[in-house]
């Protein structure tokens, strides 16, 4: 690099021109930019039909309803209330201990689900062009559909209850974590593999040696978080039937049992927190194996 | 360096072995412990199996229904409501621009009060994060019944379970760029004699800008998918017609409705992540 010595005011002129036509380009591409913004803003609102009035009218309303499903605790007689609060609790705990084994079990067979699967739709990895392409859409379309959608349609084809609920997640989490997985595995070293392939191990030998050990930590951490998802997921598929904590919260909502609402979201909350914070003490047990290695 | 296969003896190895237990696999104990979790982990799958009632029977009589359904849904057809289809689409896409937008707008102020580098006090610090987790803890879907249930039935409930939802998210996403900005143009614009409002326009502004909107590019997203399902709890958008179509086994609409879902969310996810990869190559030059 040569050195410049600068001094305002003597600046070459074709060094300011280009200042200022690249000043130019940048602003018009910000006002243009701006302009596409306001435009779909407008449009957004429009179809959303969000407006100021509506919103004022709207905050009272949710004011009102947040004091109502607020419950009454009074210092004197704390335990009392409490009690009266969380009546339902051992009800309450049964179903979310159902909820969370229908996370994990989901969890467990979309893992399954995506490990077959991203073998395939991994492109460096995948024995032939069409088993790459559908392994690739299948995995999309499971994921793209949501777990709701999936949980309503299996209501009516397995009945109500659990069932449906878990394998709608596990459709999902199969798509979801299957495009997670592959391209983890598009991203290990490929010396190994040749190696193995090299020695006449096939395909399956070949994954198994010389893939799985590369990608299992990710794997492992991309699961954990998943099962952190699918707890949060299987609180709410209760809403059209499919087992879990959820059937109650919607009817508490529905028929109006005011402090069951938040007792029950409190739960949910509290439930999702420990699970968060457990998943995160085994990911960081995961790391530090690694790191010893 | 070169190992001799002549000179791997055993006592060698087992000279290795003393110096360095951990490199030969863990203790017998630890190995122990291990399988002992992974029995565990299994126990607990074979008992969700049973509980939930996995038997071969019920799963086969499933999949036949299943694959009634699926044989109702081709062709897929509008029912003559593709119109309607298509404003409720759009409607979804509004929702989740509008939730998307107030959330970042919202979470901007939080993500400042929420970084270490920003805010010393940390209590209040501590308050802000625990808040945040709070309205990310509390599903997307709940916070839509609950808002259905005070503003009524319509996008505005969907609207503002979005921003309640990701103004958590975003927060921390935020935050999280704005803890990891480069102290060097801070400190320049300091050391020329830049006041707080200058330090911060010309230090981190330029910094964290394309990582916030890359962040709520993302989120929208995320939002677009989710969106499409507000509506079966009566927040807005199309999942209130998916939802209808699938309870009154109108299943070719019902395909319809998803094939347009899908597209869609594909046409978004495409922009979106152009436009993402023009912000990121703006900040990284």
């Amino acid at each position: 690099m040569s050195e410049h010595t600068l001094k305002p005011g003597s600046l070459p002129a074709e060094v300011l021109a280009r200042f200022d036509r690249l000043r130019a380009e940048r602003r018009r591409t910000t006002v243009i930019g701006l302009a596409i913004f306001a435009l779909c803003f407008a449009a957004a609102a429009w179809v959303g039909e969000f407006s100021l009035s509506r919103i004022a009218e709207g905050a009272p309303r949710i004011h009102e309803y947040i004091v109502k499903i607020l419950p009454e605790l009074r210092v004197s007689q704390f335990g009392e209330d409490m009690a009266y609060w969380f009546y339902g609790l051992p009800q309450w705990l049964a179903l979310l201990w159902e909820t969370v084994l229908m996370a994990y079990l989901a969890t467990l067979l979309g893992t399954l689900g995506a490990v077959l699967g991203c073998f395939f739709a991994a492109h460096n990895l995948t024995p032939n062009g069409p088993a790459y392409f559908v392994a690739r859409r299948s995995l999309e379309v499971a994921r793209t559909i949501p777990d709701l959608v999936y949980a309503l349609i299996f209501v009516f084809a397995f009945g109500l209850g659990p069932l449906a609920g878990i394998l709608a997640i596990a459709i999902h989490s199969m798509g979801a974590s299957g495009k997670l997985f592959a391209e983890a595995a598009e991203n290990i070293d490929m010396k190994p593999v040749e190696g193995l392939r090299a020695a006449g191990a096939n395909w399956v030998q070949t994954m198994r040696y010389a893939v799985v050990p590369q990608v299992l930590p990710n794997f492992a951490s991309y699961t954990l978080w998943r099962f952190e998802l699918n707890v949060r997921t299987a609180a709410v598929l209760g809403f059209v039937g499919a087992g879990g904590i959820g059937q109650e919260l919607i009817t508490a909502i529905r028929m109006l049992y005011y402090e069951d609402v938040s007792a029950l979201v409190l739960l949910i909350v509290l439930t999702v927190t420990c699970i968060d914070l457990l998943c995160e003490k085994v990911r960081h047990h995961f790391i530090g194996k690694e790191n010893l290695a | 360096m070169r190992i001799d296969i002549a000179d791997i003896t055993p006592d060698r190895v087992a000279a290795l072995r003393a110096s360095a237990p951990q490199v030969f696999g863990g203790t017998v104990a630890s190995r122990l412990a291990s399988q002992a979790v992974w029995a565990g982990l299994i126990v607990l799958a074979v008992y969700c199996l049973v509980r939930f009632d996995f038997s071969p029977v019920r799963l086969w009589n499933g999949l036949g229904q299943l694959g009634a359904i699926i044989r109702h849904m081709f062709p897929p057809q509008s029912g003559g409501a593709f119109m309607e289809f298509a404003g409720a689409i759009l409607q979804t896409l509004g929702m989740a621009f509008l939730g998307t937008l107030f959330a970042a707008l919202f979470a901007i102020p939080l993500a400042f009060l929420g970084s270490k580098n920003i805010l010393r006090f940390s209590p209040g610090r501590f308050l802000v994060r625990r808040g945040m987790d709070f309205l990310r803890g509390v599903d997307q879907l709940i916070w839509a019944l609950i808002f259905v249930r005070a503003v009524g039935l319509g996008p505005l409930a969907g609207i503002l379970a979005i921003i309640v939802s990701d103004t958590g998210t975003l927060a921390k996403l935020f935050s999280e760029s704005i803890e990891n900005v480069d102290r060097k143009p801070v400190e320049g614009v300091r050391a020329n004699g830049g006041d707080p409002v200058q330090t911060i326009r010309y230090g981190f502004i330029p910094q964290v800008l394309p990582m916030f909107l890359s962040s709520t590019l993302y989120m929208f997203e995320s939002n677009v998918r989710s969106a499409t399902i507000l509506g079966i709890v009566g927040a807005g958008g199309i999942g209130y017609h998916l939802a209808e179509r699938i309870r009154s086994h109108r299943w070719e609409e019902a395909c319809l409705i998803l094939i347009m879902i899908l597209v869609t969310v594909g046409v978004i996810d495409f922009v979106s992540k152009r436009l993402r990869q023009r912000l990121i190559g703006k900040a990284t030059h």
